[in-house]
């Protein structure tokens, strides 16, 4: 579905991604786990297009996606979540929903969409209205989400988005991510917490300064030795 | 007392019409400035360009003002998309003082093509209407001026749905917001600046039309009228229509009440007085967010 080969990606001069390959199949649940500034943002805005790679290539469902601009890959089935939940703050959340649709091919899906939405966020429905700015942090995630999906996504790309919410709103995310998947959608989502992340996901890659240091099923990594070492703090 | 408030209703019905064309004037800059945060020094003259525009329509083919916005609007939307295409996307991406420089170029270049092309001399937009007037009790009321407000309401109410309504609006209002998180909703944030620069524009063409049939104008208006609409944009807050609208009327009104009660001399210092007040007191404008 999506493969990427042998990439290098640069912030300005400053080298963040070296040599980073990754290949994920139609359907699957894929982590990536860094710390702070291992480059894991990094990976999925090149695979967005906001950052274009020095060297690599990226190839989704057969097409090369290299040097296409986001708004081209959008519309070709990848939706990403950014980080930092990157709200349009001064629109309602109907309206942010409603551009999630932007893109031609989900413009004549909207309604059937939205509805998915709504069912899996039904608070989104009960303040469709009001005005994006005044949303919690869990609702606010949800909207991000939930405007995602309404671009139709083939591969949906979830930046930390546990970051800063309540252990209660963060199961509820998790179990509509399960819920998104079960649709058929491929995810591959980002976070720092190794344990969580490692009993929700199929597959992940470990990063650590830009490079993929390990990678496999999930059952397998909780019971490497140095994931352990490193992450759980036990020895 | 009874003689004091019939006087003030001149004065309050000519401030209000005049608000219209002041907010249409200022309607562009407040779009460009709350999507791309580029202050347009040339949108003055833009409006002059739509001005001299309607003018050659009449002067040579005899067309209404009014109805040669059939042409303008088309027009000054391709020049503001132009702009914004060809000329501002790479000042962009050079640095945030570079596209305010261009705009500056871009202003000098229009006034000394007006200069070449019109002299200096000043000219109006006259028509068979130009001198008409509606009697209401004691009080003369330009049909121009009822124009004005005309045009003011609909391009107001038609942006306003253009924005709230279609997906292209929201785009532009998505771009303004967060111009990454757009693209990431399938956005090409480099065409909706251009969007944005042409509608503008076409504003501008509206303006130019209903000012000349309102005011005389030289090559260099623009700056005058540039002026208005930073008061306009300062008053009602950058990058809401509504408060653009509200920002006109009250630079309508502290114009004509400035000059009912201190004399016309005194009417742009009462303006510019509370321009710094709002400044002051409450610099997003009072509208703002």
């Amino acid at each position: 579905m999506l493969k990427v080969g042998s990439i290098d990606a640069f912030y300005g001069s400053l080298q963040v991604l070296w040599d980073v390959s990754i290949e994920i199949k139609p359907g699957e649940i894929v982590a990536i786990i860094g710390s702070n500034g291992s480059g894991k943002s990094t990976l999925l805005n090149v695979i967005s297009g906001i950052i274009h790679p020095a060297r690599g290539s990226i190839v989704f469902r057969g097409m090369d996606i290299t040097s296409m601009d986001p708004f081209q890959i959008v519309g070709l089935g990848i939706s990403q979540v950014p980080e930092g939940r990157r709200i349009f703050p001064d629109m309602t959340v109907f309206e942010n929903l409603r551009i999630g649709s932007y893109s031609r091919g989900a413009r004549s899906k909207r309604e059937e969409n939205l509805k998915h939405v709504y069912r899996l966020f039904p608070r989104l429905e009960e303040r469709r209205n009001q005005i994006a700015k005044t949303l919690s942090g869990g609702e606010r995630q949800m909207m991000m989400i939930g405007s995602a999906l309404m671009s139709d996504p083939k591969l949906l790309l979830l930046d930390e988005m546990s970051l800063g919410l309540s252990p209660l709103v963060v199961n509820e995310i998790y179990k509509v991510m399960k819920e998104i998947r079960s649709k058929g959608i491929t995810i591959i989502f980002v976070e720092q917490n190794v344990r969580r992340t490692l009993n929700e996901a199929e597959r992940a890659y470990i990063l650590e300064t830009g490079r993929i240091v390990l990678s496999g099923k999930a059952e397998a990594l909780r019971e490497e030795e140095k994931v352990k070492k490193a992450y759980f703090g036990t020895r | 007392m009874d003689e004091f408030i019939a006087s003030l209703g001149s004065p309050l019905i000519m401030g209000i019409l005049l608000g219209g064309l002041y907010a249409v004037i200022a309607l562009g800059l407040s779009l460009v400035f709350g999507v791309m945060r580029l202050l347009n020094v040339a949108h003055g003259d833009l409006v002059i360009f739509g001005s001299y525009f309607a003018y050659l329509v009449i002067t040579f083919l005899g067309i209404d003002p009014i109805l040669s916005l059939v042409l303008g609007i088309p027009f000054l939307f391709l020049i503001g998309f132009a702009i914004q295409k060809f000329l501002m996307a790479r000042a962009f991406k050079l640095s945030m003082e570079a596209p305010l420089i261009i705009a500056f170029g871009i202003s000098l270049v229009l006034e000394n093509v007006y200069q070449i092309m019109f002299s200096p001399m000043s000219r109006g937009i006259s028509t068979s209407y130009s001198m008409e007037s509606f009697v209401l009790g004691r009080i003369y009321i330009p049909i121009v001026y009822v124009l004005n407000f005309i045009a003011a309401l609909l391009v107001m109410v038609s942006l306003h749905a253009f924005l709230k309504r279609t997906y292209l609006g929201q785009a532009i209002i998505a771009a303004s917001q967060d111009a990454v998180a757009a693209q990431l909703k399938g956005i090409n944030t480099a065409r909706i600046f251009a969007m944005t620069f042409g509608i503008a524009g076409a504003t501008a063409a509206v303006a130019g039309v209903f000012l000349g049939l309102t005011f005389p104008f030289t090559p260099i208006s623009g700056i005058s009228f540039l002026i208005v609409a930073f008061g306009v944009v300062i008053l009602g807050g950058l990058g809401s229509v509504l408060g653009t609208f509200m920002g006109g009327m009250i630079l309508g009104l502290a114009q004509t009440l400035g000059a009912h009660f201190f004399g016309s001399a005194a009417q742009m210092l009462i303006l510019d007085i509370m321009v710094l007040v709002i400044l002051a007191v409450r610099p997003q404008g009072l509208f703002g967010r």
